[in-house]
């Protein structure tokens, strides 16, 4: 017996190795397989992007085709007006748990818009971001480019009890925000509101919420109401410049009404001077 | 631990799957089952069988770990020291989960996202630490491999099991695939109600409890005597 492996000194020695060993052998996994993990969060992000403007597409090729249907991204801040920032890599969960820490300051915050172009019209992609019963929740939701109906939404949590507020993730909850609409007639904001589930309602502002899931249809609510908010102020600045004739950024049946108008004047013009 | 008493004396030439070690994995199966039997583990069963998809994720991370760990544990056991053998064993069971955790994500990411923080829940299996402790410090690699494999193997099916009748009753599908024909359904105008009550965490504790009484009431000679 070369050594006694309960002596003081060789349970020291073997403690130190085993956790470096340990330690070291999941570091370099941790490092080795990062780059395929972080492009698994880049590409799932597109998915879900795509999934509210309802596109399934499997994660291999959601790159391709997140280039091809998103035209342009843009930062917003608080109240509506477009600021500097990389949408995509904004990463508004981190940007929300630094403002529940305290980190960052309300007025600080921004928010990303995604401009996307499906069958020749314009789409809008708002990610939101809130709290569950678990852990956060995320989601995207499209609007039409009339800036109050949504057109498809997609939601996902960390951690959601699995057959109840996971359900969340699911069609069943999902389909039913395709229509609703976040502002009334006169555009005064309503946001969505997530009912009790199995209230079959019929509000044009509400959808059913996960019967036993009401913490994590609460978070939804919370998180709908606050970023719509928000996005409602950047939408409307939207559908403004969408209606009035004169900006040029305008594309589409717009600018076709503003030229047909010109048309016209002169066509009377020239009736009436001969 | 200083000399292997717990360790039955294994004869040099014995076959790689001897009666012994055959009997090293049909044992958890049935009369020292994991979870009815030595009652281990109970707390995964309850927590991911609403879907068999889970169960079945779970299971073989939990195959993964337990067999893995038990071979490396068994490798080690002539130098942990016994005055540590429980943090060594645990610094090993994290480890391999950890490991675990991280190579779903990198490759299978949908079935991680699953099972979502369920894998990392697996350190506290009791299964890995009975079975560390139990078996793999006392005995040779290839049985520890095996004594692993059969006690994840019998732990595999009793979550699969409970998976199916709750995802059956509680969904009305298996798998995913749904067995229970929408048309059936109340809210279509059919008769039918999903069972909401077996989505419930304690419905599983039930299930293995019936579980339990049926394997009793067949294999006599797990009845204890009063």
């Amino acid at each position: 017996m070369a050594f006694d492996k309960n002596s003081n000194q060789f349970t020291f020695i073997f403690a130190i190795i085993l956790v470096v060993v340990v330690g070291t052998l999941l570091a370099v996994t941790y490092l080795g397989l990062k780059p395929e993990h972080d492009e698994n969060v880049r590409r799932e992000k597109m998915q879900n992007i795509l999934a509210s403007l309802k596109v399934e597409v499997e994660r291999d090729a959601a790159p391709a085709k997140y280039d091809e249907m998103i035209k342009e991204t843009l930062v917003v801040d608080g109240s509506g007006k477009v600021v500097e920032g990389d949408a995509f890599e904004l990463d508004v969960l981190k940007q929300y748990k630094d403002w529940k820490a305290g980190m960052v300051k309300e007025n600080e915050l921004k928010y990303p818009v995604y401009k996307a172009n499906k069958d020749g019209k314009t789409l809008y992609v708002l990610p939101l971001v809130g709290t569950g019963l678990w852990g956060p929740i995320w989601g995207y939701v499209s609007l039409v480019d009339d800036g109050r109906t949504i057109y498809g939404s997609t939601f996902d949590h960390k951690g959601e009890t699995p057959g109840l507020g996971a359900e969340i993730a699911l069609p069943v909850f999902e389909e039913p925000f395709e229509g609703k609409t976040i502002t009334d007639e006169s555009g005064a904001f309503k946001g969505i509101t997530v009912y009790k589930g199995g209230s079959q309602t019929t509000d044009p502002h509400g959808v059913d919420g996960i019967s036993g899931g009401t913490i994590t249809s609460q978070g939804v609510d919370e998180m709908l109401k606050r970023l719509l908010a928000v996005y409602d102020q950047y939408l409307k600045t939207q559908v403004a410049a969408l209606a009035a004739p004169a900006t040029p950024v305008t594309l589409g049946a717009d600018s076709l009404r503003t030229d047909s108008i010109l048309v016209d004047t002169t066509q009377t013009a020239s009736l009436i001077t001969p | 631990m200083s000399t292997a008493t717990t360790a039955p004396a294994a004869k040099p030439a014995e076959g790689l799957f001897s009666k012994k070690n055959r009997k090293l994995i049909t044992d958890p199966l049935n009369d020292n089952n994991p979870i009815t039997v030595q009652v281990l583990g109970i707390c995964s069963a309850l927590a991911i069988t609403v879907k068999v998809q889970n169960a079945v994720v779970m299971a073989l991370s939990v195959l993964a770990v337990v067999v893995v760990g038990n071979m490396v544990i068994s490798a080690l056991r002539n130098l942990i020291p016994g005055r540590i053998r429980i943090i060594a064993q645990l610094v090993i069971a994290a480890g391999l989960v950890t490991l675990v955790d991280i190579v779903l994500k990198a490759y299978v990411y949908d079935v991680s996202k699953q099972v979502g923080v369920y894998v990392g829940l697996i350190i506290t299996n009791c299964i890995l630490m009975g079975r560390y402790e139990a078996f793999a410090m006392g005995n040779k690699v290839w049985p520890s491999a095996l004594d692993g494999l059969g006690n994840s193997l019998g732990y595999a099916w009793i979550l699969v099991v409970v998976g199916i009748v709750r995802e059956l009753t509680g969904s009305g599908s298996v798998m995913g695939l749904r067995i229970i024909p929408e048309s059936w359904y109340a809210t279509e105008g059919g008769f039918y109600f999903n069972n909401n009550m077996m989505i419930l965490p304690p419905m599983a504790l039930i299930i293995v409890g019936i579980i339990i009484w049926i394997q009793r009431s067949r294999n006599t000679k797990l009845i204890e005597q009063a």
